[in-house]
């Protein structure tokens, strides 16, 4: 790609973010390579923490599992599994760095929302406006075999909830008016008569009456970020969400296309259309020349899709067990078996099986490939691979043409695969005028360059 | 004197045990939530020699009219503590009243992987009728019902520390697999009002099994690793230390010090103006530090540590610091934490086997 003359696009000005995913389950982190570290050891997340500061990062990101992953109706083995608590983890990172975000994904269907926005405010204050808080949902009454609620809601109604949630939380993390606390010991009250207001909201899915514990951050409040791809999850953080999460980062037309989509909602419910930062996750893979980063990425390749992991893969896809089967000869003879529910989940579900395994048919025999090679040749094609010029001048493109804000990395190796971006990606993208060279603010709202909370414009407007 | 070695633990939540400490801090009361206040007490209480800090909760606010009403989650400030200190044990009260113990056990099993060992619980409960909004649950009425609920809590969140086994992790490149299946176990929990799957989602904590705090009046001595005990005196004290049934015991003690600047009574008067300094029945020093070692020294055999609550943080520590423990340590009346040791260590606890780990040994034995 060439080099874009700045003054040729429509956002010449626009900065990159980067946040770091540190990732739990699935198999795209490595953890067979013998410099793979704990998933679990706090100096760790420590080190990738402090790391993505040390390369300004916007945000330090943790997910969230509710319920070990099963496949068949057994314990999924092959994978990473086993992870802290997210804001348990982030408000230990908050002591031991000073900058940076810290993102916990927080399930709206399994928390409450007063004890959840509790939660979120205590790590807001303890990280002085460094929170942010990634709303999912979950549908299945499997996860929710692990909570005294049981049960499920189903697709639209947990959208319903999740935004009844926010409207709860938000009421919460406003309740205290500013300077609410008193500045000497003197003064009649701790806090001043009036000042923390009671929170009453009666709704289909909350009843809450409550005096709120917790004054607002130096950001206000957390930073919300969403991730959904359906129409339903994207006007959900046209309404909602400070920040996207979208799986499309990895072609230009593509991600252009969905940030234009993000922009025509953000302007029908009467948000700014810059309003809402595009980050896409993603993986980066840096060599020094292109054939090095594409021989590093075979090789990564062939350490996340095991021959395990591509009987797996592929045997969700057939809806047989393919376990034992040779992963490196050819695909399976047998159609597939397409079934309601296999017992498997925390896996994505096939729309139509027996057409993608058509398509897969024909790509291995044209192409000569073993059940693994395809597995991995069409499986979903994430990422950029590159060095850091070619990735630099990229990403500048994709940002400076509205396409993304930036990216959401996912390091396929803990705790030092962040170390390539920082070390080399980054000065380069420092370089282009496209990346901050100094963390100017102090809060992750600041960082991301966002406008006050939602809630908090037409009380000041 | 006879007995072990005291174990001292420091009670730090808000600006100290009066309602009304506050006013006597030396930070403006705005400050109070900061993650520098919370960072300073907690290295001061470390750097004095306290075994285990507890920090007190609720999700309600924590007082009315003119008193705090500001708290961050314990949970969340134990584990900034974690972060920040590295031999001190740290225990958060988490109430299981309303609470999901799914999320409590992850949340307290995180806090040992983050502090290597160092966490502890203080079981409570959360007896007023508004705090049942706060998780949109009705009401649990009553000391029998909250009871059941810290007593069926408890017993899911242990029995999902140990949902994985030690070495669940094993990280086979020969055979692709990162998990031993066979060494991840579903609880299967069935109690009175509710039931839960498992395993957990966080790995076995390092100790095992977290040290459990409490008041066996609320939660079955067989379920706490140490209890703790009240008395209004020696004689009550001991009545209940040796009624507890627990591995260990620790005697609340409140106190209030005379300092450079006014003696423990004046500064007990100061406060008193604005509000009350409520007798919950226990163990209560006003004045010289001199005084306090003495109590402390008499409470060696008696129970196997004290938890201090002092009357104002920012006043009451230093002199405690200063004055009172160096002489306890010195004579091996008390006994500081060494650096690299669980809080179990510390407190003389064994780490426990896992069960299920216990019974597939069984189970292996029998064939």
């Amino acid at each position: 790609m060439t080099r874009t003359d700045p003054l040729d696009v429509p956002r010449p000005d626009a900065q990159l973010h980067f946040g770091v995913f540190f990732q739990g389950v699935n198999h795209w982190t490595v953890w067979s390579d013998p410099a793979s570290g704990s998933q679990i050891d706090p100096a760790n997340f420590r080190r990738v923490a402090q790391t993505a500061e040390r390369g300004l990062f916007d945000a330090f990101f943790l997910g969230e599992g509710l319920r070990l992953r099963e496949v068949d109706g057994r314990i999924h083995d092959l994978d990473v599994a086993g992870r802290p608590d997210a804001i348990t983890q982030l408000a230990a990172l908050a002591a031991v760095t000073d900058r940076i975000g810290l993102v916990s994904t927080s399930n709206t269907t399994f928390n409450e929302a007063a004890d959840l926005a509790r939660r979120l405010s205590g790590l807001d204050l303890l990280s002085e406006g460094r929170a942010g808080w990634n709303v999912v949902t979950t549908d299945n009454a499997w996860t929710g075999a692990n909570f005294r609620r049981g049960g499920y809601l189903d697709h639209a109604d947990r959208y319903r909830r999740a935004e009844e949630f926010l409207t709860v939380a938000r009421a919460l993390w406003d309740s205290w008016a500013d300077k609410a606390v008193a500045g000497s010991a003197d003064a009649p009250a701790w806090a001043a008569p009036g000042a923390v207001r009671q929170v009453r909201h009666q709704g289909p899915q909350f009843d809450v009456d409550l005096a709120p514990t917790l004054p607002r951050s130096a950001q206000g409040h957390p930073v919300i970020f969403q991730a959904g791809d359906s129409g339903e999850g994207r006007d959900f953080a046209a309404r909602n969400a400070d920040v996207i999460f979208s799986a499309h980062g990895n072609d230009f037309d593509d991600a252009l296309a969905f940030a234009d989509d993000l922009r025509r909602r953000l302007r029908a419910v009467g948000r700014p259309d810059d309003d809402l930062r595009i980050l896409p996750g993603t993986e980066i893979i840096i060599g020094a020349t292109e054939e090095e980063a594409l021989e590093k990425k075979r090789w990564i390749r062939l350490q996340q899709v095991t021959p395990a992991t591509a009987l797996g893969i592929a045997g969700l896809l057939w809806g047989i067990d393919l376990f034992g089967r040779d992963a490196d000869g050819p695909l399976p003879k047998e159609d597939p078996v397409v079934a309601e529910n296999d017992g498997s989940f925390g896996a994505r579900r096939i729309a139509d099986p027996r057409q993608v395994v058509a398509e897969w048919r024909e790509k291995a025999d044209a192409n000569r490939w073993s059940l693994r090679e395809t597995v991995i040749a069409l499986g979903p094609q994430r990422g950029h691979v590159g060095t850091p010029e070619g990735l630099a001048d990229k990403f500048a493109h994709f940002v400076r043409h509205g396409a993304v804000d930036g990216f959401n990395v996912t390091p396929y190796l803990i705790p030092d695969g962040l170390d390539d971006i920082v070390d080399h990606l980054v000065p380069a993208l420092q370089e282009r005028g496209v990346y901050r060279t100094d963390y100017t603010g102090t809060t992750l709202r600041e960082h991301l360059n966002l406008r006050a909370p939602l809630t908090h414009r037409t009380a000041t407007a | 004197m006879s007995g072990p070695a005291l174990r001292l633990a420091l009670e730090i939540d808000g600006d100290g045990a009066h309602p009304a400490a506050w006013r006597r801090a030396a930070h403006s009361p705005d400050q109070l939530l900061s993650p520098r206040r919370v960072a300073r007490v907690a290295a001061a209480a470390e750097n004095a020699g306290f075994t285990l800090l507890t920090l007190d909760d609720g999700a309600l606010p924590p007082g009315t009219g003119p008193d705090v009403v500001g708290r961050i989650g314990a949970v969340e400030r134990a584990a900034f503590i974690a972060a920040s200190t590295s031999v001190v044990g740290i225990a958060p009260v988490v109430p299981l009243t309303y609470a999901e113990p799914f999320h409590v056990s992850s949340q307290l099993a995180s806090l040992d992987h983050i502090s290597i060992g160092r966490a502890g619980w203080v079981v409570s409960e959360e007896a007023r009728p508004e705090a049942a909004s706060v998780w949109g649950r009705p009401l649990v009425d009553g000391t029998v019902a909250r009871a059941r609920e810290s007593r069926d809590g408890v017993e899911v969140v242990r029995e999902l520390w140990d949902s994985w086994e030690d070495d669940a992790v094993i990280r086979s490149v020969a055979t692709s697999r990162y998990l031993d299946r066979d060494r991840l176990h579903y609880v299967d929990f069935t109690g009175d009002t509710y039931t839960v799957k498992g395993p957990a989602i966080v790995p076995r904590p390092p100790q095992g099994q977290l040290v459990v705090l409490g008041s066996p009046e609320r939660v079955p001595a067989d379920q706490l690793d140490v209890a703790f005990v009240e008395g209004r005196d020696l004689t009550a004290v001991t009545a209940s230390a040796s009624a507890a049934g627990t591995p260990r015991t620790f005697a609340e003690v409140e106190v209030a010090l005379d300092t450079a600047h006014a003696t423990a009574e004046e500064r007990v008067e100061d406060l008193e103006r604005h509000g009350s300094w409520s007798d919950r029945g226990r163990l209560r020093h006003i004045g010289s530090a001199a005084g306090l070692a003495v109590l402390l020294r008499e409470l060696r055999g008696v129970v196997d540590g004290v938890r201090l609550h002092p009357l104002v943080l920012d006043e009451d520590l230093p002199e405690v610091s200063r004055l009172v423990l160096p002489h306890l340590f010195e004579r091996r009346d008390a006994v500081r934490p060494l650096a690299g040791a669980s809080l179990r260590t510390h407190l003389g606890l064994d780490r426990p086997a896992n069960r299920y780990a216990v019974a597939a040994a069984a189970q292996e034995d029998v064939r």
